[in-house]
């Protein structure tokens, strides 16, 4: 296999293979497996990559949806990200405590050339004073653009500012654009905002004896609903969502969860340590993708607890699930089974489908991601290992001191190595390597001559990308699906997600679209006549 | 739906609430992929070339293909020379196009890199271009962009010449490529020679191979491009998109130009065609007459269901003013017209539309928003939405139907296939704008009032 990566690199000039060559590797061949991540795209190359304001405004922050998010900008910006990543969430009342819905408002300062020259700080006042005035919000995030930084405009002290002028949450996000070196940069800055000024300032006691925060789910197709009602079923209750139809109301109470579940590690990972610093909430990696990893991660819940009458709930649940499941699991593997697959997604998504994939018989030949960092390939036991570099020294990493108020320890020792004893382990990913088979391909930051090269040489059944290469891969010939939006389908986690999500994968490969490709007259001769001589 | 949207409207002096626009760059990007042979590239975050293939890909189901100059912060500081300069080579190196078209960002913008100065400083292969055009985010709309990027190419590659080719330049406007294809068809038919810039058609609706090619058949060459300046005539298409290009191309080659709205609905394609008489000489063709009679023909046949019907219009100030006039045409009131697109000129040109119809009591607005026209027909309600994706809220809210014509539609297939311009597009429109008005009949109205016959 490391032929083929010899063959696609070596295309490249000196110092191009220089730089990729440390970000594509084949599985088993290092001693151990090293992923260069995190590191600069190079210009031109044409990643897939998006920016520090994607993460921030577009992933961590958008679904939330009772935070009007206002982009201090030029008008584009606020634009794209303007229910395009497919977060849903609806207005709803908890406890007496209304949280609404402003996912369907796009805000911005539609910054003029004007407040370039001049500041656009009295612009965002205004605006910050509009939003007030038309809804009065309870939480008002401002998102800076590009050219925020560079003009100077201080979002902070405006924040502050409408904090007390309104006496409403108002908090600054400075995620320009070129900070970091990908969107991975804006998930740390909004999670830092997210522990600053939101997390540990409710006062929601959760009422059921077991709760959690679901960290990492976007509720992108629905998801986080899935997942939620999973959890319900067992008796356990969902304070807050990081941050899939969630809402300040609900993660202002986050503290006072008993357990963190993670399901994007790479997104959302910062808060998770924060919390573990700040509060004692101790962490477990999660996905309910596949009903495998379902299963796994109730159970793993249930061992955290350590509760008897929780776990036999669990299991019955489990048992109910995969009643509706099993048969039609069986079904799709039958129509499935030998398939391949090629995943390049954000920074979990590629790992989590892999084990319900396989749970099709589908094989994964090649994954990558587009802004992970080496943990989340290698596991956090090399994050010691991690040399910070100019870009992700730019990047704020704070720390947090034990809360005098809220600080408790979950768990003794004793049951710490018990559950270690269980394969349980607490605060730690393993990271995409573990689960890949020996000799598979892993291609960090998948450019697009990449991807290229990599499909016509590996030739699997299903590239599962993103919209802007997908219509590559199909002008191709290939299925191509989606797994950041999901082609507009959903949701795909939980059981039923699964079958839906098998089904999906058997409709693209099913359509008879694909057999009209050649047109017939390719097929035959257009000439008719008798050859010369012939008798 | 939209329920914290405000019966009472509020004047708003800073806050941009669900705009009917976006920035430059992304129509610098459609432009730049309407030339053959040519990537865009994008001076600037890669959130912004990201951004901008995502939306374009959405918008036509296609491939978008562009790079981008990946700024950190460090070349934001000390500027995206290096940056530029290493992508041209690795463009060039690994992507083979022709000409690289660099539009700027409101980021490389703001810090003020000089591109003429970077790309005379570079080196470029034999035989390939490296072009560009300033598109700061700040300003105008993609509007403004698309003809930026338009204007750039002449700039850089128009030659001027003595000699008269006999061709007519011919600038489409921001239109889709089934537009494209549909003005090819219709100056075929006139006998009239051209060259389209840009011309995004086997671009943007390339048809299925089995097999990806980065630069497909279509788009305008750079050949084509170099040669406009020994063009007869520019016909700019598109007020607001063509003319400044048109006149680009004027003051640089001399090439004089005749300036037209988009040739949408009966009288503006009557206008195209004639303009294209004037060039050719010839006889308009019987096929030709077939099809405006048809338009005709239909829209007679409509009328009692389009007449005073009022519509909010919303989109790009062209495709707007375009889709008002034949909704004038069809008897139709335009009660809104809403374009995010600053320029004053497009409310002066709807009051000249309504003032030639003789109808009142309509409202046009440049610079404005989507969350404005709501509430405008919260306190006075239409029967028909026409416009991109964003309105649908707004149909739902209100329960109007909408139909989808314009830039951006995200949520639908095909549309980009079809044309709205001349005779045939107006067909298509009538057809759009029956079928919503009568379908919202025969699902609103009492169960003893369904008919089979309408």
């Amino acid at each position: 296999m490391s032929a083929v990566k010899d063959e696609i690199l070596e295309k490249y000039n000196a110092r191009v293979y220089k730089n990729r060559k440390e970000h594509v590797i084949t599985v088993g061949e290092g001693n151990p497996d090293v992923v260069k991540a995190n590191t600069r795209a190079i210009p031109g190359i044409i990643t897939q990559r998006g920016c520090c304001f994607a993460g921030c405004k577009g992933v961590v922050l958008g679904p939330i949806k009772d935070a009007v998010v206002l982009v201090h900008g030029p008008i584009g910006c606020a634009f794209y990200t303007w229910g395009t990543r497919r977060h849903k969430a609806y207005a709803d009342v908890r406890d007496g405590e209304r949280a609404d819905c402003y996912l369907e408002y796009c805000f911005s300062t539609d910054m003029q050339e004007s407040d370039i020259v001049f500041g656009g700080e009295k612009k965002l006042r205004q605006a910050i004073t509009e939003v007030v005035q038309i809804f009065n919000p309870t939480a008002i995030f401002i998102c800076s653009t590009c050219p925020v930084g560079l003009i100077g405009d201080d979002v902070q002290a405006i924040a502050r500012w409408g904090e007390e002028e309104f006496k409403i949450k108002c908090i600054g996000f400075s995620c320009e654009g070129y900070k970091g070196v990908s969107q991975s940069a804006g998930h740390h800055i909004a999670n830092n905002q997210l522990i600053r000024h939101i997390i540990g300032t409710g006062d929601r006691e959760p009422k059921e004896k077991y709760s959690i925060n679901l960290l990492g789910e976007y509720n992108i197709g629905g998801d986080g609903w899935e997942v939620e009602k999973l959890l319900k079923r067992c008796g356990i209750e969902v304070v807050s969502v990081f941050t899939g139809a969630s809402s300040y109301r609900d993660i202002k109470n986050a503290h006072l969860a008993d357990l963190n579940l993670v399901q994007c590690h790479r997104s959302i990972n910062y808060v998770a340590d924060m919390m573990k610093d700040k509060y004692g909430i101790d962490w477990i990696k999660v996905n309910f993708i596949g009903t495998n990893s379902c299963k796994e991660s109730l159970r793993a819940i249930g061992e955290y607890f350590g509760d008897e009458e929780l776990k036999a709930i669990i299991e019955a649940v489990i048992i109910d699930e995969m009643s509706n499941v099993a048969e039609e699991i069986l079904y799709l593997r039958c129509k499935l089974k030998g398939k391949t697959a090629a995943l390049y997604v954000g920074g979990s998504r590629s790992h989590h489908y892999q084990n319900l994939l396989s749970e099709f018989g589908i094989s994964t030949v090649l994954a990558g991601y587009e802004f992970a960092h080496r943990d989340d390939y290698e596991g956090r036991k090399v994050i010691p290992d991690i040399k910070p570099d100019a870009d992700s020294k730019n990047i704020e990493s704070i720390t947090v001191e034990p809360d005098p108020k809220f600080y408790k320890v979950r768990l003794t020792e004793e049951q710490r190595s018990a559950l270690f004893e269980k394969g349980i382990m607490l605060n730690e990913y393993h990271g995409m390597i573990k689960d890949m088979e020996e000799g598979s391909v892993i291609c960090d930051d998948l450019n697009h001559f990449e991807t290229e090269e990599f499909l016509r040489i590996l030739k699997p059944d299903i590239f599962f990308s993103g919209i802007k290469d997908k219509f590559v891969a199909q002008k191709n010939g290939m299925l191509s699906r989606q797994l950041h939006s999901y082609d507009y389908s959903g949701p795909y986690a939980g059981f039923d997600g699964a079958i839906r999500f098998g089904k999906d994968v058997l409709l693209g490969l099913s359509t008879p679209a694909w057999s009209y490709i050649r047109a017939p007259w390719k097929n035959t001769p257009c000439l008719e006549g008798t050859l010369g001589g012939e008798e | 739906m939209l329920s914290y949207t405000t019966k009472e409207v509020s004047d708003r002096k800073a806050l941009t609430i669900n705009p009917a626009k976006t920035c430059q760059p992304v129509g610098a990007m459609y432009a730049a992929l309407g030339v053959h042979n040519c990537l865009p590239h994008s001076h600037g975050s890669q959130g912004c070339c990201a951004f901008h293939r995502m939306f374009l890909t959405r918008h036509f189901k296609e491939p978008a293909m562009a790079s981008s100059s990946s700024f950190t912060e460090g070349a934001s500081v000390f500027g995206g020379g290096s940056n530029v300069k290493t992508a041209v080579k690795n463009i060039f190196e690994l992507y083979d196009p022709e000409m690289i078209a660099v539009h700027t960002t409101c980021l490389s913008e703001t810090i003020g890199d000089d591109l003429n100065a970077l790309i005379q400083d570079m080196t470029i292969p034999e035989g390939k271009y490296v072009v560009h055009c300033n598109t700061p985010s700040y300003k105008g709309s993609h509007i403004d962009g698309f003809t930026n990027m338009v204007s750039g190419f002449i700039n850089y590659l128009a030659q001027k010449s003595d000699s008269d080719n006999g061709k007519i330049c011919l600038m489409p406007g921001f239109v889709n490529p089934g537009d494209m294809r549909e003005y090819k068809r219709l100056m075929n038919y006139m006998k009239v020679e051209y060259t389209m810039l840009p011309d995004s058609s086997g671009v943007m609706d390339a048809p299925m191979t089995g097999k990806f090619e980065m630069y497909p058949k279509g788009g305008t060459t750079v050949e084509e491009i170099k040669s406009l300046g020994s063009c007869t005539l520019t016909l700019a298409l598109g007020l607001k998109t063509s003319e400044p290009s048109a006149e680009v191309l004027k003051k640089k080659c001399g090439v004089p130009y005749k300036a037209l709205p988009l040739p949408m609905g009966i009288e503006a394609t009557d206008q195209f065609i004639m303009a294209l008489q004037d060039i050719s000489k010839e006889e308009i063709p019987y096929g030709l007459e077939e099809e405006r009679g048809q338009l005709v023909d239909i829209m007679i046949d409509i009328h009692p269901y389009t007449y005073g019907k009022k519509a909010a219009i919303y989109g790009d100030p062209d495709t707007v003013l375009g889709i008002a006039a034949f909704a004038l045409e069809l008897g139709m009131i335009p009660k809104y017209m809403v374009t995010g697109t600053p320029g004053a000129a497009f409310e002066e040109r709807a009051n000249e539309l309504l003032s030639k119809f003789g109808v009142e009591d309509c409202v046009a607005k440049e610079a404005g928003d989507l969350f404005l026209m709501h509430q405008w027909i919260k306190n006075e309600s239409v029967d028909l939405l026409i416009g991109g994706t964003h309105g649908k809220h707004i149909a739902r809210a209100q329960d109007i139907p909408i139909i989808r014509m314009g830039f951006p539609i995200i949520d639908r297939y095909i549309h980009s296939y079809l044309p709205l311009v001349g005779y045939k597009g107006a067909v298509r429109m009538a057809e759009l704008i029956a079928n919503a008005l009568m379908d919202y009949q025969d699902n609103h109205c009492e169960e003893k009032d369904v008919e089979v016959v309408m």
